[in-house]
């Protein structure tokens, strides 16, 4: 179901990982997808989710309601294996008319699907541990320097944290318009894929048209509580970096180091 | 034409957190012609009962039965149940989305598979039905009415599908005063020229005296009362308790009946209060 994707959602609770600066969480996310094209064998991906694994098992969010997230984007993780599978050149494995798999096609299909999950559930473990709101402030403070060279930090940062905030409720609005329209007889799964697109219509234009009505709203609600950008405001609650958040960061060079280093262990096969 | 509801559950994200019991238990039969009204207080299901009446949500466990076939075991084409259960959702006006009013009116119609030219006969009769003109608006942008002319634009398309159960969810919901009376006129017409199954959502308990043959008063994911307006606003302190109320006249009849121990009368809607207190005050004739 659409509303099943959790990619953007904050899963309230009280861990190690929760309590963590949200500039800490926002670095480590970033520097896991690095090391993520960093790892070039087995064992650095087996290393990367064992890792990934025993963070999710500190945060104490629920592996269900992890996974139940990834199941909307299978499509585009089979998509991205599919094509692996049949467009790398190497030595024949099997062979049938124009499809040709080969052995390198088989690891680079397998390894950029795993990447894939591994990216999109390290992302998702970000947003999942922290609220939005201080998703926004970490981002705009981790931005803050470049302002010197005319980057509206405070601004991107608020774009942000609105597209993710509104995810859950587009999401919602579309599982309610889907719904009135099907009262109305409409299919959406049967037909040719040319049927199939245009039975969209009935959804995409009262979505659209609910965006601007919520952007409109917020926008007003905005301005009412006199919002004018980013210059001067201060915060109720300033965030810290911790005791947490050093130990995080030697974490994070450690698993560094033994993410480059999986380079060299030799491999089984070849 | 009648439903039976047997013993419905349904649960919102089984196993996850947010976990939610929406319905727990419930059953109630409604019989041809009935006019039904469902209070409750908000997140006391029942949208989520609504919703299992056309088959939109399938149920955890317990059946659904329209007409007497059961429509939760998969044995009835959804389309068909969607044909014969009309239902309007919340803010319906949400749903428009054509180039024109008969354009979206037409929609249902069509899904249904029926002809142009009967499709054309259904779209002028629903709009008349909600009290709107074809050729002043039928050819016009739904976008460009007002909040009420939207909103009975949106009726009209589940009516256009000609149901025999026709269900609505707080179809007055943020509406001026003068478009929601339009909307209580325009339900009374409704059944009175179709005849079918009305049931609907308000949290007016005015309306809900008027227009229902019978309330369901939903608490908690379950059916807290049952009966005729007059039995179920004589529990005055069990409603408030569920958070809700009785209609406004009721409140004033109280109150007069306690003040004035002469006149009895236990009325739901003005007209009945009216009739009671003359039954009692004699007012001498003047001559003039
Ligand atoms: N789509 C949904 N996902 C999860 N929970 C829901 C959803 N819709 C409703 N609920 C929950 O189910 C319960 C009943 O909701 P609903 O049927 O909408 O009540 P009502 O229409 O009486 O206000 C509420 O607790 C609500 O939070
Ligand atoms: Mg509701």
């Amino acid at each position: 179901m659409i509303r099943d994707i959790t990619l953007g959602q904050y899963y309230p609770g009280e861990s190690p990982i929760h309590r963590l600066d949200a500039r800490t969480k926002i670095i480590a996310t970033i520097l896991y997808i690095i090391e993520l094209f960093v790892v070039n064998n087995f064992w650095g991906f087996l290393i990367a989710a064992a890792a990934l694994f025993a963070v999710i098992a500190v945060s104490r969010v629920p592996v269900k309601f992890i996974f139940r997230g990834l199941t909307a984007v299978f499509i585009i993780i089979a998509f991205t294996f599919i094509i692996n599978l049949f467009m790398v050149d190497g030595r024949v494995l099997w062979h049938w008319r124009f499809l040709t798999i080969t052995y390198e096609g088989v690891s680079r299909a397998f390894f950029m699907a795993v990447r894939l999950v591994l990216l999109i559930i390290g992302s998702s473990m970000m947003t999942l541990t922290t609220k939005p709101i201080e998703l926004t402030d970490g981002l705009e403070k981790l931005f803050k320097p470049f302002s010197l060279i005319g980057l509206p930090s405070h601004e991107i940062a608020l774009m942000m944290t609105i597209a993710l905030r509104f995810i859950p409720t587009l999401m919602e609005e579309t599982d309610k318009i889907i719904k009135a329209q099907e009262a109305r007889g409409a299919d959406f799964e049967s037909g040719n894929l040319f049927q199939r697109a245009k039975s969209l219509i009935p959804i995409l234009i009262p979505l659209f048209i609910s965006s601007f009505r919520i952007a409109q709203d917020l926008a007003l609600a905005m301005e009412a509580r006199c919002y004018h950008g980013g210059s001067g405001r201060t915060r109720m609650n300033e965030i810290h970096f911790a005791k947490g958040d050093a130990v995080a960061a030697v974490l994070m060079v450690l698993f560094l180091a033994v993410i480059i280093a999986s380079r060299y262990i030799p491999v089984l096969y070849k | 034409m009648s439903i039976e509801v047997k013993d419905l559950r349904y649960v919102y994200s089984p196993g996850l957190p947010g976990e939610t019991v929406a319905l727990d238990g419930v059953s109630f039969e409604v019989h041809d012609g009935e006019t039904i009204g469902i209070i409750g207080h908000t997140g006391s299901g029942k949208s989520t009962l609504l919703q299992h009446l056309n088959g939109l949500l399938k149920p955890a466990s317990g059946d659904v039965y329209v007409d007497g076939q059961c429509i939760t075991d998969g044995s009835v084409k959804l389309v068909e149940i969607r044909r014969k259960v009309g239902l309007v959702f919340q803010y319906p006006e949400y749903q428009l989305f054509e180039e024109t009013v008969a354009k979206d009116v037409a929609f249902g119609p069509r899904n249904t598979g029926l002809s142009e030219e009967k499709i054309e006969t259904r779209v002028k009769a629903s709009l008349a039905l909600v009290g709107l003109n074809y050729d002043e608006i039928g050819d016009s942008s739904p976008f460009e009415l007002s909040g009420g002319q939207k909103r009975r634009v949106a009726i009209a398309g589940v009516i256009a599908m000609e149901p025999s159960v026709l269900i609505l969810d707080e179809p007055t919901a943020g509406l001026d005063p003068s478009a929601h009376r339009e909307i209580l006129s325009m339900i009374e017409l409704i059944r009175e020229k179709m005849g079918i199954i009305i049931i609907f959502v308000s949290h007016n308990m005015a309306d809900v005296a008027a227009l229902s043959d019978r309330i369901i008063v939903m608490d908690g994911g379950k059916i807290a009362m049952e009966g005729t307006p007059q039995e179920v606003f004589s529990h005055e302190k069990e409603l408030s308790a569920m958070g809700l109320g009785v209609p406004p006249v009721r409140e004033i009849m109280t109150k007069i009946t306690a003040a004035l121990p002469e006149i009895e009368s236990n009325a739901l809607t003005a007209d009945e209060a009216a009739t009671d207190i003359k039954k009692v005050i004699n007012i001498p004739k003047r001559d003039n």
